[in-house]
């Protein structure tokens, strides 16, 4: 398929990058783009500048933090850099894990997590699991760089809180602690397929975190769920009926692959799943 | 701070089969487009056109791509390996595409690029792959012929050293 025409550049530095995208209406990071190109195709975006991130080499590194606390993974990291990564085994390997789900091998290729996250979709990996980390999320702009939440990051379909002329530079992920267990589980249309909804988990001594991806504009915490587990029992009956009710909190979409009440039922059935896998996994 | 210039076209250069290409293209321009009409490499096939099927497959710096989801641009200095990168110049095929013949690989052929592509870079990092690695590994590539069982057992026997 043939594309509208676009300028292009490609900076040498961040600040480059910054300046090239605040300066120019109608300017877009280009990542891996495994999302955007297809969305170009498709005429569903028609940025006027593509601002390409690909000679940006220190937003391709994955390190931990000063103080070891967090994994800190530049936006421009592939899936597959995130599979391979020995930091990501020792500090936080549910990336790994999930990034290895995501798609095929050729997209993983070139597909980033900052990528992956800017865009938002609703059905993408990372945001929901992101979310249950507790990840937090490093924007630099022309005036500074801002470090913002999860909650605070998600905004909305396509929406985050990377405004024009920012950058998203790089996602720094909790170290798992001892006694800390991650998982994600859900329902795919076909083996790898796109997620019809799904549910990450994070369960240790600070608390369940429990989040619903597919299901809203942005990831959903499981805030009641949590609180029912917060005494820390995760039997399989204490769980099941935790997760008793989440989904008729819940309003999400219908479509060919699944109708709104078949997603409620979904979010329980994934969040269960999710919380007893990472209660496993906690035990060590 | 100097800031680079925006254009809608670019100089790039690219390393493809081991020949280096230097052309003016446009931004728009998508590699499987520029390798097909630009370079005349058409033996990298567009298929679905959406990132889904796995034809354009081909190698950048040592990594399964799929060319319809990058631009032209983006490849600017970076090493290309296309299909018709892997026989050698006088015709000899590699162990490969020797076993994808002998087990009967492929039938209309269409995918068959992507396949051989795909199939390459495994063997590159995983020389002796299992059934279950060949079938990660060929997620990104439909063939609407063979039913993979035959795709499958090529790669496979190629691992194990069984093409001759």
């Amino acid at each position: 398929m043939l594309l509208r025409e676009v300028e292009y550049a490609r900076p040498a530095s961040v600040e480059e990058a910054i300046s090239l995208l605040s300066e120019h209406d109608g300017a877009r990071a280009l990542a891996g783009g495994q999302t955007l190109v297809n969305v170009m195709k498709a005429r569903a975006a028609s940025p006027d500048l593509l601002v390409d991130l690909a000679d940006l080499d220190e937003l391709r590194t994955i390190s931990f933090s000063a103080d070891q606390s967090a994994i800190e993974l530049g936006a421009m990291v592939t899936n597959t850099q995130v599979i391979g990564s020995s930091e990501v085994e020792v500090a936080r390997p549910i990336l790994a894990e999930v990034a290895a789900t995501i798609a095929d091998v050729q997209i993983r290729n070139r597909g980033t997590i900052g990528g992956n996250v800017c865009v938002n979709d609703p059905t993408n990996h990372y945001p929901p699991l992101l979310a249950a980390l507790g990840a937090s999320f490093t924007i630099r702009g022309v005036s500074g760089e801002r470090t913002v939440s999860a909650d605070e990051f998600f905004l909305g379909v396509y929406l985050t809180a990377v405004a024009e002329g920012e950058l998203l530079t790089k996602i720094l992920v909790p170290t798992r602690k001892p006694g800390t267990g991650d998982a994600m589980a859900g329902i795919t249309v076909g083996a790898h397929g796109t997620y019809l909804v799904n549910a990450a988990a994070t369960v240790g001594p600070a608390g369940p975190r429990i989040v619903i991806g597919c299901v809203s504009a942005v990831p959903v915490r499981a805030v009641g769920m949590e609180k029912q587990l917060a005494a820390g029992d995760l039997a399989e009956a204490t769980v099941r009926a935790a997760a008793t009710g989440l989904g008729a909190a819940l309003d999400p979409p219908s479509d060919v692959h699944a109708t709104a009440d078949y997603r409620r039922h979904l979010a329980e059935v994934s969040a269960v799943r999710a919380v007893l896998q990472a209660a496993e996994r906690a035990k060590g | 701070m100097n800031v680079s210039a925006t254009s809608t076209h670019r100089t790039i250069s690219v390393e493809i089969n081991g020949i280096t290409h230097e052309r003016d293209v446009p931004a728009s321009l998508l590699l499987v487009h520029f390798l097909r009409d630009d370079l005349d490499l058409t033996g990298t096939h567009i298929g679905c056109d959406t990132g889904s099927c796995g034809a354009c497959t081909v190698q950048l710096g040592g990594h399964a791509i799929k060319s319809c989801c990058m631009l032209a641009v983006q490849a600017d200095g970076s090493s290309i390996t296309t299909v018709e990168g892997l026989a050698s110049e006088d015709g000899e095929l590699t162990p490969l595409q020797r076993s994808f013949h002998e087990h009967h690989a492929l039938q209309c052929g269409y995918c068959t690029p992507g396949m051989l592509m795909s199939a390459t870079a495994l063997l590159e990092q995983n020389p002796h792959p299992s059934e279950h690695e060949v079938k990660v590994a060929l997620q990104g590539n439909l063939c609407r012929c063979t039913g993979y069982w035959n795709i499958i057992e090529a790669i496979v026997a190629t691992g194990e050293g069984g093409a001759r």
